[in-house]
């Protein structure tokens, strides 16, 4: 029974990283019908932001940490407005193929500049917050698994205040629906999509955080496998829905979680995806997508 | 002007046939970047270390030794990439390298294809020699670490029930938990758990719990020491108290780096120890700090550098460089006295050695015992 609360726990800090980073792609998605490849690299910067910052700031404290937090969200967020201005925007109105590949182009150049800027050897990335373990009755949680839950808790309702109780979340609701009508009711796009740049930008650059915090070694290429996975999961939960993907990145975490836990750890991804398949099968939109007819 | 810009590229011809005549090109291949830079960034010194050593006593046969590095970048792919541009472009006499058994296995057939020797330096899976006549290292192999593990894992941590946590996508760990298995079920011991992960993963905590449920007197985990650090480090974080120890991939200066605290009393497998009295290792340890500074060369800075030693000494006995000639050289080496120990190369082109456990103490790797074949 503790084995498997205490799976529970590493599924749930898990998965709650994979939804920081599913967020962001299933916004912009919702917004632009397209996938933003270069997330998963915005995540890294996220990471590499929070280090340099946390070399400064006090170590081990929460403020000097929500600080460290604070710099990689702020710095990810202008990331996501300046690639989507130089980058994206040009593009606009142009084949949605165009812009896919222009996408995995940003996220090779993010990478290799890295590769470039930071050296491709991991690095050790330092305890920002407090490091406590709780114990609970055999149950084990350390302080950086709290944190990792707690912090992105409160996003994901941040997120879902800003979306559907302000005004330009409003107005970011109505670009999605349809960004033609949007614009003859005098709504600006173009400051609409950078903000949902700066949104999902954001909160990529927090996962970074919480992911380096949980897994303190990181690399320029460590976007891309988690990057994957929570592409996935916003499929799985149905893309464009924010509370789909937040629950199709819990459902990740905790089947991988509970794969490798079990004597089946080889075939973790194997299993962990033919379960997303299987799903995806009797669902195709996904989760709590919902099945439209194809604009075309 | 015209009749001299003509000559030019045949003047640029001569002076490079001269050059080619000059030195002995040797290929190296490490990755000097990426998740296993410690190991190779190692290696390449030690290596280079030699080369210069070798050129400062007059060089071999006349002539002096040329290194040409190419990085592997810690990449599955990169090895032949980078060993068909030494051998086709380069020209070189013999490749030296890789750390990593993955990637030795990769640049082996290519280099026994093209008859050019290769040593590797730190690659112990024994699949890597079996690939062909042309194939060498100057380290031990997986059958001989498993059971030396296995037998300190048995007699001095006491340990009768263990965890085996090994990567499914390396070589190198699935050879050495297999052969670890062997000797250590054969000692009376018993395998408790054995989960896998794969390389690159970070997270380990659902594996580790499961080992933690299975209730072991020590965890074994195979692996590089990117992955092993991380391993340790949520294994105490999820309050798991036993030793935990790991192979020669473990030997690296980012194993305490990355892992921190957490590394404290962990063990592991060596080539050498820089603790070593013998004059031989002493003279090696200062001449590599006063070279490189900071902390005493690793096995891996050793391996490199006999591995150069080995390939020199070669030579000399061939009088050529030519290929034939040159593999049966280094196929006939006996009792070589190299840093890590005397160097002789068996009929299965691998060298028989005493491996060593180390500590981490302190924040640095302490010598325990030396265990001999």
């Amino acid at each position: 029974m503790s084995e498997f609360l205490q799976q529970l726990i590493n599924g749930l800090s898990l998965g709650a990283i994979y939804a920081l980073i599913a967020l962001g792609y299933t916004m912009v998605y919702g917004v632009l019908r397209f996938i933003n490849f270069a997330h998963s690299d915005v995540f890294m910067v996220g990471a590499f932001i929070g280090y340099y910052a946390g070399e400064h700031l006090p170590r081990g404290t929460v403020l000097g940490g929500m600080a460290s937090m604070g710099a990689a969200m702020l710095g990810c967020a202008v990331l996501g407005v300046v690639i989507e201005r130089l980058v994206y925007r040009p593009l606009r109105g142009g084949p949605t193929l165009n812009v896919l590949i222009t996408a995995i182009g940003v996220s090779l150049f993010l990478e290799y500049a890295g590769q470039l800027i930071f050296g491709a050897t991991p690095r050790a990335f330092p305890d920002i917050f407090p490091s406590r373990v709780i114990e609970i009755r055999g149950l084990i949680i350390s302080m950086n698994q709290v944190i990792v839950i707690a912090v992105s808790t409160v996003l994901m309702f941040a997120l879902e205040f800003i979306v559907h109780r302000t005004k330009i979340g409003t107005a970011m609701r109505a670009v999605a629906l349809n960004p033609k009508a949007a614009l003859l009711v005098g709504i600006n796009i173009d400051i609409v999509i950078s903000f949902t740049f700066a949104l999902g930008s954001a909160l990529a650059g927090a996962g970074g955080v919480l992911y380096a915090l949980n897994y303190p070694s990181i690399d320029p290429l460590m976007g891309v496998v988690p990057g994957l996975k929570a592409f996935v999961a916003a499929v799985l939960g149905g893309i464009g829905n924010i509370q789909g993907a937040a629950l199709g990145a819990l459902l990740l975490g905790l089947v991988e979680t509970f794969v490798d836990g079990s004597r089946w750890s080889t075939y973790k991804d194997a299993i962990a995806f033919a379960i997303l398949i299987a799903i995806l099968l009797f669902r195709p939109a996904g989760l709590l997508g919902r099945v439209s007819a194809e604009k075309v | 002007m015209t009749r001299l810009l003509r000559l030019l590229p045949l003047l640029a011809a001569t002076a490079l046939a001269a050059r080619a005549q000059e030195t002995i090109r040797v290929g190296e291949i490490a990755c000097l970047t990426g998740k296993e830079a410690s190991l190779g960034t190692s290696s390449h010194q030690g290596t280079q270390l030699a080369i210069d050593d070798v050129n400062a006593a007059g060089g071999v046969l006349g002539r002096k030794l040329e290194l040409i590095s190419e990085d592997t970048q810690s990449k599955p792919g990169e090895a032949s990439t980078a060993v068909r541009k030494l051998i086709a472009r380069e020209h070189v006499v013999a490749v030296l390298g890789e750390v990593a058994s993955s990637r030795s296995l990769e640049a082996a057939p290519i280099c026994q294809n093209s008859k050019i020797p290769m040593i590797s330096p730190g690659s112990t899976s024994p699949k890597v020699t079996e690939t062909g006549n042309y194939i060498f290292r100057v380290c031990y192999i997986d059958p001989f670490q498993g059971p030396v593990l296995a037998k300190f894992a048995l007699t001095h941590l006491k340990a009768h029930r263990v965890a085996i946590f090994s990567s499914s996508t390396s070589a190198y760990s699935v050879g050495l938990a297999k052969y670890f298995k062997l000797a250590f079920v054969e000692g009376g011991g018993e395998v408790a758990a054995e989960p896998k992960y794969a390389e690159g993963d970070k997270d380990f905590k659902a594996q580790l719990t499961a080992i933690r449920a299975a209730g072991v007197d020590a965890i074994f985990s195979p692996g590089y020491y990117n992955e092993g650090a991380l391993i340790v480090k949520q294994a105490r974080e999820l309050g798991i108290k036993v030793p935990v120890f790991g192979g020669d991939s473990w030997e690296a200066e980012d194993l305490i780096t990355l892992g921190g605290d957490a590394m404290e009393g962990a063990y592991l497998c060596s080539h050498y120890s820089p603790e070593d009295p013998s004059p031989r290792v002493q003279a090696f340890v200062a001449e590599y700090q006063k070279r490189y500074g900071g902390d005493k060369p690793d096995s891996n800075a050793s391996l490199g550098y006999d591995s150069v030693l080995v390939l020199a000494d070669s030579i000399r006995r061939a009088g050529t460089t030519e290929h034939a000639a040159l593999r049966d050289a280094i196929a006939s080496t006996k009792n070589f006295d190299a840093v890590t120990g005397r160097i002789t190369i068996d009929a299965n082109r691998n060298a028989s050695k005493n491996a060593v456990i180390i500590q981490v103490h302190n924040g640095h790797f302490q010598f325990v015992e030396s265990v001999a074949p």
